[in-house]
């Protein structure tokens, strides 16, 4: 198997094709509509992280991890999927991918400011912890200990293979995750059962202050495929196009019955690692000096106005809606009460099995 | 009625849920060909095939985890770890995240998976093969932990755990496997979880157990017996949750208990069932609770002589009821 590496950053790769090594079909080309909406998806993530950020430092939010620099990634990710019909496991830096999937920014901030209605664990655990209801997406993310939703994600594959539905689930992880054992146990049970995943590494090249160099002695995650037998792909995780391509190619073959994937998207991560990390400890200064310059947004704004589907009018209506929305989201979730205690035994056991207290 | 043992009641209980339910598949190292190393599995893979019954890399962690994904995408996977001793990579998917997956999302997700583990000593298993881990299980809210004596229980208990919606820990002691026969009943029944068992009933005092050693109580209770001392044997038969109702009437009635285990004594269950008893029963109480256990070494070790040292017998159980029959 071979491991198709594009070089990030590199404006000449960024559109092309990923997974041609293998002869996959790719997903249908983006039009510009498509880029469009998109774009839409990414401002209003970073309109709300930065907000999310905003009220961490007023304490009004305890914790967050951004997904700042990670929004092209996650939005080109999910465009390549059916949110109706796939399964996505994701982990705690997923805020686009949870707007692309049509989680409000309400409910998000319900969760940041742990308030209740908070959809994913009634405010039980961290924002973007816990599980959103099956009939409306299959979104779950159990724990902050990094790599366990790569088995659970293999596991429900199975589940789906042993039943003959056609889906595919969706592991994320970031390139901290990839040195778990868990990660390489979960590609090597996949690989042998040609389970339909994809496994999705958001590579932001820091495990918290551990760069790249001290987690591994390879230049690419996806190339740790090979040792499954299965096909790595690595994309500039800063081209939503690239991305869209690369997993619609990996879904495409796991709906085919070929087997799973590993993407590699490689991102940046402009913020610390959450909002109670200090990154001037341990991140140079030359580290981050030109990463804003090559921030997703702004390039896919220049994009979308070179091929005329963008004009200042459209861009100032995206912006100032997103603002509204988060404005309006901010407004409601600090007005919502904090969940009271009457149900906290609850749901530890199922309601009247033995052990239930509820 | 057929006599049987242990594991055929472990295989039977298995082969009828697997047969009942096609959610139902198990997951194991060695599990299919070789019919899992003590034979729970022997003949399934013939007649489920391979799809039902995995044979995994040597891998516990993913065994757990693909256990959970499994269970938590509507099936009802048994997983089989190999010996209780090889858990604990495991324990990062069941501890950590399958005991919380109902609470952590209100109910929106749940986790009916179980876990049977091969467990305990007097097998000549040495550190690494004869490990009493039920404790570390037991300890933790969200998982139910069963740990049968008898082959009757171990069939009715699988079978309620596999259907149970709620990740169950099946702790089954290997000396039991072939060492202990009893009769079961054709075909179809369940135990209920969370229900303790009166083995032997008797007047003078209670003596609360499970697994292997709860045979050598019913031995030590014989030998008592013709000494005109009268001991009721309970068998908890499950550990979470515990039915304290059975213990605490017990001990209503006789007013002495001991808790016998072969675990290591100290903060264990016979720590746990004896403060029951303290907070619910100080009153009826005649005597101190007394509590026989493994020593406090790090695990039982290999050689025969230093392997009874550790290990409860019916001999240092009868010493134990005679001291108390007389305090």
């Amino acid at each position: 198997m071979l491991s198709e590496q594009t070089s990030p950053n590199n404006p000449e790769t960024n559109s092309r094709p990923a997974g041609s090594a293998e002869n996959d079909a790719g997903p249908p080309t983006l039009n510009d509509n498509d880029l469009l909406e998109m774009y839409r998806t990414m401002v209003l993530s970073r309109v709300l992280d930065q907000r999310i950020w905003q009220m961490n430092r007023q304490g009004r939010a305890a914790i967050v991890a951004s997904a700042q620099g990670h929004e092209a990634a996650q939005v080109g990710a999910i465009r390549a999927l059916d949110p109706e019909r796939d399964r996505f496991y994701i982990y705690y830096r997923e805020l686009t991918t949870m707007l692309a999937l049509g989680i409000t920014p309400l409910e998000l901030l319900l969760g940041f400011l742990a308030k209740d209605g908070e959809p994913l664990s009634g405010a039980r655990q961290f924002p973007l912890h816990g599980a959103i209801d099956r009939q409306r997406c299959d979104i779950v993310s159990f724990s902050n200990v990094v790599a366990t939703q790569l088995p659970q994600a293999v596991g429900v594959a199975l589940a789906d293979k042993m039943r003959g539905e056609k889906r595919v689930t969706v592991a994320y992880f970031g390139d901290g995750a990839s040195s778990m054992g868990e990660t390489h146990e979960a590609m090597n049970f996949a690989a042998i059962h040609r389970l339909p995943v994809i496994f999705f590494c958001e590579n932001n090249k820091y495990a918290i202050s551990v760069p790249l160099a001290q987690q591994m002695n390879i230049e690419s995650v996806a190339t740790r495929a090979t040792a499954y037998g299965i096909p790595g792909i690595e994309v500039n995780g800063f081209d939503p196009v690239a991305v869209y391509e690369a997993v619609g190619a990996a879904a495409n073959r796991a709906l085919a019955g070929d087997g799973p994937t590993l993407v590699e998207a490689v991102v940046e991560r402009f913020l610390p690692h959450t909002s109670d990390d200090d990154d001037t400890r341990y991140r140079p200064a030359e580290d981050l000096e030109g990463i804003r310059d090559l921030d997703p947004i702004p390039a896919t704004e220049k994009l979308l106005r070179a091929s005329g589907a963008l004009d200042d009018a459209l861009d100032q209506e995206i912006k100032s809606a997103a603002q509204k929305i988060v404005n309006q989201a901010t407004e409601d979730a600090e007005n919502a009460p904090f969940p009271e205690p009457h149900d906290f035994y609850d749901q530890v056991y199922a309601p009247g099995s033995p052990g239930d207290q509820s | 009625m057929a006599e049987m043992t242990v594991i055929e009641a472990v295989r039977e209980a298995l082969r009828e849920e697997m047969e009942r339910d096609p959610a139902v598949f198990t997951l194991g190292e060695d599990i299919g060909a070789r019919g899992g190393v003590f034979l729970a599995t022997e003949g399934l893979i013939e007649q489920f095939g391979a799809e039902r019954v995995i044979d995994t890399p040597l891998a516990e962690a993913s065994i757990g985890g693909v256990a959970l994904g499994a269970a938590v995408n509507g099936m009802r996977p048994v997983a089989e770890i190999e010996f209780g001793d090889f858990i604990w990579p495991a324990v990062n998917q069941v501890i950590g995240e399958a005991a919380r997956v109902r609470y952590g999302t209100q109910g929106r997700r749940s986790a009916p998976l179980v876990l049977r583990v091969p467990y305990g000593g007097g097998v000549r298993g040495g550190l690494f093969h004869s490990q009493s881990i039920e404790v570390a299980f037991a300890h933790q809210p969200g998982l139910k932990v069963i740990a049968p004596s008898t082959p009757y229980d171990a069939k009715g208990l699988l079978k309620s755990a596999v259907r149970d919606d709620d990740p169950v820990i099946f702790f089954e002691h290997k000396r039991t496997y072939r060492l202990v026969k009893g009769d079961v009943p054709n075909g179809d029944y369940t135990i209920p979880i969370g229900q303790a068992d009166v083995k032997r009933a008797g007047s003078d005092m209670t003596v609360v157990s499970y697994g292997l050693v709860m045979h050598y109580c019913l031995e030590a209770a014989a030998a008592l017996a013709e000494e005109g001392v009268d001991v009721e044997v309970v068998d908890l038969r499950t550990l979470r949750p515990l039915d304290t109702d059975t213990v605490l009437e017990s001990v209503r009635k006789t007013s002495k208990a001991m808790v016998v285990h072969e675990d290591t004594k100290a903060i264990g269950i016979g720590g746990e069932i004896a403060a029951v008893i303290a907070d619910e029963a100080f009153e009826d109480l005649d005597a101190p609770v007394k509590r026989v256990a493994g020593p406090e070494v790090p695990a039982m070790p290999f050689s025969p002589l230093l392997e009874a040292e550790f290990m409860p017998s019916a001999e240092k159980i009868a010493t134990a009821m005679r001291e108390l029959a007389a305090y």
